[in-house]
């Protein structure tokens, strides 16, 4: 049989050609032929510093690496769900941001302790930073609760932005000295994006704050529902504590005197007064960074890890 | 035997220099200061670039793009590494690159903040002296710090009313 043609073929025949040509634009190969994917960290001097654990090295960038890939996931849902075109792209820009620190950490907790990757199928190509992204169950996942709690509305958004941005931000500005040069190197280029994040975060939380009664009413009903969340931050873990005393990482403890300094700041401008809420446990002491997370941290990686499960060999 | 290499290397430079940026064609990747090094060992050419964002997605189109120049010009082997060491900046962009920026309808970025110490919040719309790429006018206004990629802000200008991209500060 002939083939069949609806019209006559030029080259602008078909508008999905174009779409299969170049497989480095596909985060997950374009399933015909996977292209392996170019190492984030390539020809960095990936060598642990005299003196640390490795391992601890390894668990302290899936803290930080989950952290920003959890926070960057709740902020990419909301693409196409801005208030406006304008705040729309501002939140998909962070969200880039934050993936591309998250891409690195992964990188570097696997070139420093490869026992963290998960083990996918003989053959398979999915780099380390994927397989750590793709193929970890949630308790595996080191991040703080704060950033895997479901979106709200706008003002919940901005409200958890700026207590992320603000921690964030704090933490790198001394990681950047980190005698991990990977980790210092991260840290340098993450305080110049997130102070942009930072801005745009406390700059919204002024504007509803100081807008309507329902603008404020929305921004405060998002800070105090995730207030609960925010001293698990601070709480120094044991992985911490020992890539602290290395000089390898921080003392999230370290910063918080500082940090809450830049949240006064904001509350004050804004006319608005810390709401009172109590910290939220664990399960048995165990939070976030520990992997005992809440509900909606398997539901987000169902979501975000369904596609990779299905193919880990990058073919469909 | 010796002025052989310095030859290959000048010219892997030559050919390097003039790959363009995949979002910003009008400039090269050596204008907008991602080329870092370009150097020929007995492996071949050895380039590095720093990334403008951590999470820039053209990386790997520069890469692809850098790798295929040189194999074009006769070089088998090409290794392009990524160079973290410093972080890159705007001030990094060349006095070409501005002038090809602003020709472009781009606004070219102004002196990148340095900080000492806990990085200060800043609460009110930024101020900048940008000056509108289509007429010349200094009276504008920025609409949102963020654009169509991580490198830019959206700005307007408030006598001809063109919207234009800045690129911003980092």
């Amino acid at each position: 049989m002939s083939e069949i043609h609806t019209h006559a073929p030029d080259e602008h025949g078909n508008a999905y050609d174009g779409l299969l040509v170049d497989d480095v634009h596909w985060a997950f190969g374009s399933g015909q032929e996977f292209e392996h994917s170019e190492d984030p960290l390539a020809g960095v001097d990936v060598t642990v510093p005299d003196g640390v654990d490795p391992a601890a090295l390894a668990s302290y960038c899936l803290m930080l690496g989950d952290d920003a890939l959890i926070m960057s996931q709740r902020l990419a849902e909301l693409t196409s769900r801005g208030p406006d075109l304008e705040e729309d792209i501002a939140i998909a820009n962070i969200a880039l941001d934050l993936l591309g620190q998250a891409r690195l950490l992964l990188a570097r907790a696997a070139a420093a302790g490869p026992t963290v990757v998960p083990t996918l199928p003989e053959g398979s190509p999915v780099p380390a930073e994927d397989a750590l992204a793709f193929f970890r169950g949630d308790q595996q996942f080191r991040n703080v609760r704060m950033v895997e709690v479901p979106n709200g509305d706008f003002g919940e958004t901005v409200a958890r932005l700026l207590l992320f941005s603000a921690y964030r931000l704090a933490l790198f500005q001394r990681l950047a000295t980190s005698r991990d040069t990977v980790l210092a190197a991260v840290a340098a280029k993450g305080v110049k994006e997130m102070t942009y994040h930072r801005d745009f975060a406390g700059r919204w939380f002024l504007t509803l704050a100081q807008g309507t009664e329902e603008s404020r009413r929305r921004v405060l009903a998002g800070l105090t529902g995730l207030l609960p969340l925010w001293p698990e931050l601070f709480e120094t873990h044991e992985v911490e504590a020992a890539v602290a005393a290395t000089g390898v990482g921080v003392d999230p403890a370290a910063v918080e005197a500082e940090v809450e300094v830049v949240l006064d700041e904001v509350f004050a401008v804004s006319g608005v007064e810390r709401p009172d809420t109590r910290p939220l446990a664990g399960v048995q002491r165990l939070k976030g960074r520990d992997g005992r997370h809440t509900e909606a941290l398997s539901r987000l990686l169902a979501e975000m890890q369904v596609v990779a499960r299905e193919h880990p060999t990058g073919r469909w | 035997m010796m002025e052989m290499g310095k030859l290959s290397a000048a010219m892997a430079r030559k050919v390097a220099e003039r790959v363009t940026d995949p979002e910003l064609p009008m400039l090269t990747l050596a204008d907008l200061g991602v080329l870092r090094d370009v150097r020929v060992t007995d492996h071949g050419v050895e380039v590095a670039i720093t990334p403008t964002y951590t999470g820039c997605p053209a990386m790997a189109a520069m890469r692809d793009d850098l790798t295929r120049a040189l194999q074009e010009a006769g070089f088998a082997e090409v290794a392009v590494r990524v160079d973290l060491a410093e972080p890159w900046t705007t001030d990094w962009i060349t006095e070409r690159g501005r002038r090809a920026l602003r020709q472009h309808g781009i606004s070219p970025p102004g002196v990148a903040p340095r900080h000492d110490g806990p990085i200060a919040l800043t609460l009110r719309p930024v101020r900048r002296v940008v000056v509108c790429p289509q007429c010349g006018s200094n009276r504008t206004e920025v609409t949102a710090e963020f654009g169509s990629t991580a490198c830019k802000a959206l700005y307007r200008c408030l006598d001809c009313l063109e919207p234009f991209d800045h690129v911003k500060e980092i």
